[in-house]
């Protein structure tokens, strides 16, 4: 046995089923009897409903059911709730339109579910779905926040006038008007974070079932949150008693946010499972996917930098519309506002910061979290301002980062914008990344690039971002209808192996590897006798589940304070067997042991004593070793670091090619480096991903163009580079591991750093910001339009 | 409805199909191998691929009845009986380069007809080239190539053991 405590790069005990083609994902789940959903969704972004006509579709073979958004309405079904609810400027509460499981009366969005078709194949469901005659009066369509905010446009509610959800406010304005009014120079910038379809591999699914003989629900899902689902379906959509529910999320194939929230499907299948007394599994095609899982990002956004003479920042305005698409996702309202206007202080001193938030209904799918969720599109924001303000004062990029950093002396950092970092070291993450990307030889590489008729730049990022989510009253405060802790339980069976049960779910993370090293370490056992249990409500006291990069901050920090409570029983019963006062009793290396003596028992002995509890301090404790631990932090957690990306610019193509990615983070500490790497090379694969690749278009009646992986752009093996990462770590200060968490700084750190490259390539062009995605065709535009001018110079 | 007979992984099998169903519904429905996955419907992820006579196919593209005495090999007939695996899977396992394990079976399964078909060796730029058809969301791709790269050497014999990667 290897070392394989906190610190080492252990192979991952999942990886043997899911190379052996053996994992269990949702679709992979086959029940006795089950009868197979297709859901007819809508093909227009706006219509009311005159009426449909399913007797063809009830009468084709094969089929066991035909049910519509009125027919569910009139069982009780409820709408689909939203997690989170934001207060406008003047207090009242923002728009929250009901969200039906199917479409009553209307419908909002491409793909917007209409009619479930049940049937004993999915090809027979597929079939009679196409019978199913919808009248469809056809209205205008506003799929953007453009069209969706013009006078006098078309209401997606009925009731929500101008299409506005909330209009947020954080921040102090007057302080930052006086700042402005006394600044030296003004940096400004109009952008967009363009909307971003999240694709998981694995295409959600569902699968219901009931038992009439218990009265009891099984609802195996897509998800990321099984306890979340159970709680959100059973009190507000179903009216099913928790007792009375089972939700499995199993293998879960990536989640990246979209696999969050509680969707219609979920609802449907179960729904249907009871009505028909027969399992009823649902599976989404890809075009599904890109129609009805939440999209993510979507802003507008004009920011200003007040700066003094010394290129210091004085105050930053920031005035964003967010497209919340046509309903409420589960937690769409807080994405724009408590994870975005709350991170714009970024690693910078900026004493004043005022940000306005309008989030716009429009005719387009729900856009929630996607990786990052916020914090990528605050830090995109900061990162291009702060380049722009470099240009206006004629000074480095990284001198003007360096001359406004938080100073790593000034932990705990109150932020103008509520949030308290509790750590950090902002120049040693940049210094090691520079060197490491060797920023210095940039210059050279830049003519040996010319030399070869290629433009090559260069960009950097430097960056925080806030996640361990999240403090239950902090978040309360804010409008979170949750708590946002975790759970763990720790069983310590009779012969001393280990059973952790997390309310956390693993979808790619590796958490069954990680978790075992840190239980292992704490209870000095060797990996192999520990086993970790997640994803399935009838096993897990309770969880709210994996995103936000919690699962080790949260998650972790639940384990440690159950494996504490476990040392602490178990020194009682070893007091008690060694004849020695539990004062005296060490706990290490896997031994309760008296303190100076070479007496101990292990804990497989003190497990076999409580289970056996013959010679046992019977009166005063309870038998068994089992401690369940809900953990709530005591604030969010702030990795950061500094993302570098080089890129080289075919002038003729306008294809650009990543030359060199290097990103050194500051995650706290690192339980598993391989996966904390892992984990940090494919966020910033998505982030590249963002930057050049990807982007959701709707056209003006509100098609999806984007509809496809064919029309998607998803990056591929030869777009992406090796992509160099390093840590350089600062402990948190206020969870028991000093862990901060690694899931999305690749996301949230790497668009601006990429950008900034291109921009800087294509300097000479008289590019000063460019949007996402920087394809070849808008490259090549700017490059073509450029080339007279710069031929006569 | 057709019956098709063929070969899955060593073993013969036959099931009655519609005329539409494709090798990735009659492999995972009907025989339930369900190792071979389906993440899109644009024949663009390659989470289906298997191998077909030998060569790599991505099974929601071809119909179940066009493999009417094929030799399918499948992701669950890669390991040897007694467990061992392939070594493209156990590189993907030494090297991480798998996070979620969706693409993996299809990723595995075109990156052994990739190596098979470049006798020659393949550097890291025509790896990425040759894993065009497949996707991935959660590594970047860097680890896949990583793994790729150690396993040509085993399977083209350079190497007895499989490189173990870095700490």
């Amino acid at each position: 046995m290897g070392f394989e405590g906190i610190g080492a790069s252990v192979r991952r005990r999942e990886d043997l089923r899911f190379v052996s083609g053996r994992g269990t994902y949702t679709d992979d789940i086959n029940r006795p009897g089950q009868l197979y959903a297709v859901i007819l969704r809508s093909p227009h972004a706006h219509a009311r409903i005159r009426g449909i006509d399913t007797a063809a579709a009830k009468a084709a073979p094969g089929v066991a059911a035909v049910f519509t958004g009125d027919e569910m309405a009139a069982d009780g079904v409820g709408g689909l709730p939203c997690g989170w609810q934001v207060k406008n400027k003047d207090g009242t509460p923002m728009a929250e339109p009901p969200h039906p499981v199917l479409a009553v009366g209307k419908v909002r969005h491409v793909g917007d579910p209409v009619a479930v078709v049940i049937a004993e194949t999915r090809s027979r469901a597929r079939d009679a779905a196409e019978l199913i005659s919808v009248d469809y009066e056809v209205l205008p369509a506003v799929p953007t926040l453009e069209a969706a905010q013009k006078p006098g446009a078309p209401l997606v509610h009925d009731g929500v006038a101008g299409n506005i959800c909330y209009d947020w406010h954080l921040g102090d304005k007057d302080a930052v008007d006086a700042a402005f009014a006394k600044a030296h120079k003004v940096a400004r910038l109009e952008l967009v974070n363009n909307r971003l379809i999240p694709n998981a591999m694995e295409p959600r699914a569902a699968v219901g079932e009931f038992d009439p003989m218990s009265g009891e629900y099984t609802l195996y899902t897509t998800s990321q949150n099984p306890h979340v689902i159970r709680l959100l379906m059973g009190a507000f959509v179903l009216h099913i008693p928790e007792h009375k529910l089972r939700v499995v999320a199993p293998d879960v194939g990536g989640g990246f946010g979209s696999k969050i929230y509680h969707y219609a499907e979920e609802a449907i299948v179960t729904w249907a499972a009871g009505k028909l007394k027969r399992p009823v599994k649902w599976t989404a095609d890809r075009a599904e996917s890109f129609m009805s899982d939440a999209h993510g990002r979507d802003h507008v956004t004009v920011a200003e930098m007040a700066l003094d003479r010394d290129g210091r920042f004085l105050a930053l305005r920031v005035r964003t519309q967010a497209n919340m698409g046509a309903y409420l996702s589960t937690f769409a309202p807080c994405v724009p506002t408590y994870l975005y206007a709350t991170l714009l202080a970024g690693v910078y001193t900026t004493p004043a910061i005022y940000a306005e938030v309008k989030a716009v209904f429009t005719n387009s799918v729900p856009v929630d979290a996607y990786r990052g969720a916020g914090r990528p599109e605050a830090t995109f924001l900061l990162e291009r301002l702060v380049d722009i303000c470099a240009l206006e004062m004629g000074m480095d990029r990284v001198e003007i980062r360096r001359r406004n950093f938080i100073p790593a002396s000034a932990f705990p950092y109150q932020t103008p914008v509520a949030l308290q970092y509790d750590s950090g070291d902002y120049t040693a993450t940049l210094d090691a990344c520079l060197k490491a990307a060797d920023w210095a030889g940039f210059e050279a590489r830049r003519a040996e690039a010319k030399r070869r008729g290629k433009l090559r730049g260069i960009g950097i990022s430097t960056y925080i971002e806030a996640c361990g989510i999240a403090p239950s009253a902090v978040v309360g405060s804010l409008g979170a209808r949750a708590g946002l802790y975790e759970v763990a339980n720790i069983r310590v069976n009779p012969t001393g192996s280990i059973t952790v049960f997390t309310g956390t779910h693993s979808h790619g993370q590796g958490h069954e590897t990680t978790f075992a090293q840190l239980i292992a370490d704490q209870f000095g056992v060797p990996m192999s006798q520990v086993e970790i249990v997640h994803g399935d409500t009838a096993r897990i006291p309770f969880g709210m589940g994996t995103y936000g990069s919690r699962s080790i901050a949260v998650g972790g920090s639940a384990m440690v304070k159950a494996a504490e409570k476990i040392i602490a029983k178990g020194k009682r019963i070893a007091a008690h067997l060694l004849e020695a006062s539990a004062d005296d009793i060490e706990f290490k290396d896997g031994k309760f042991q008296v303190a100076g003596t070479d007496r101990a028992k292990t804990l497989a002995e003190v497990s076999l004593a409580a289970y056996v509890p013959h010679n046992y301090p019977i009166e005063e404790l309870e038998p068994g070793l089992e401690e369940t631990a809900f953990y709530d932090p005591k604030n969010f957690t702030y990795p950061g670091g500094c993302h570098i990306c080089e890129v080289e610019i075919d002038p003729d193509t306008g294809v650009v090619e990543v030359v060199n990615f290097t990103a050194v983070d500051d995650v706290g500490r690192v339980i598993n480096p391989m996966i904390v790497e892992g984990q940090i090379q494919g966020g910033v694969a998505q982030g590249i991903g963002q930057a050049l690749l990807e982007t959701c278009v709707y056209d003006a009646d509100g098609q999806l163009l984007s509809g496809s992986m064919m029309d998607y752009t998803m990056p591929r093996a030869d777009d992406l580079p090796n992509i160099t990462v390093g840590t350089a770590i600062t402990l948190c200060t206020h969870n028991p591991l000093g862990v901060k968490g690694c899931g999305e700084v690749g996301a949230i750190g790497s668009p601006p750093a990429v950008i900034g490259a291109v921009v800087d390539a294509l300097k000479d062009y008289g590019v000063r910001h460019l949007d996402m995605p920087a394809t070849p065709h808008r490259l090549w535009q700017i490059i073509n339009a450029n080339r007279p001018r710069m031929a006569a110079e | 409805m057709p019956k098709v007979s063929l070969t899955v992984n060593g073993k013969p099998a036959s099931a009655e199909v519609e005329n539409r169903t494709l090798l990735v519904e009659l492999l995972r429905e009907h025989l339930r191998l369900t190792g071979t996955h389906v993440g899109c419907d644009t024949s663009q992820c390659g989470a289906c691929v298997v191998h077909v006579n030998g060569a790599s196919v991505k099974s929601c593209t071809m119909l179940a009845v066009q493999c009417e005495g094929a030799e399918v090999v499948t992701i669950e007939g890669l390991a040897a009986p007694d467990g061992t695996l392939h070594p493209m899977q156990e590189a993907f396992r030494e090297y991480h380069a798998l996070q979620c394990g969706f693409c993996t079976p299809g990723m595995v399964m075109s990156a052994i007809d990739l190596v098979q078909r470049n006798p020659q060796g393949l550097s890291d730029r025509e790896i990425r080239e040759g894993l065009e058809g497949n996707l991935c969301r959660c590594t970047g791709y860097h680890n896949i190539v990583r793994a790729i790269a150690a396993a040509q050497q085993v399977m083209h014999g350079k190497v007895k053991e499989l490189p173990r990667a870095a700490e």
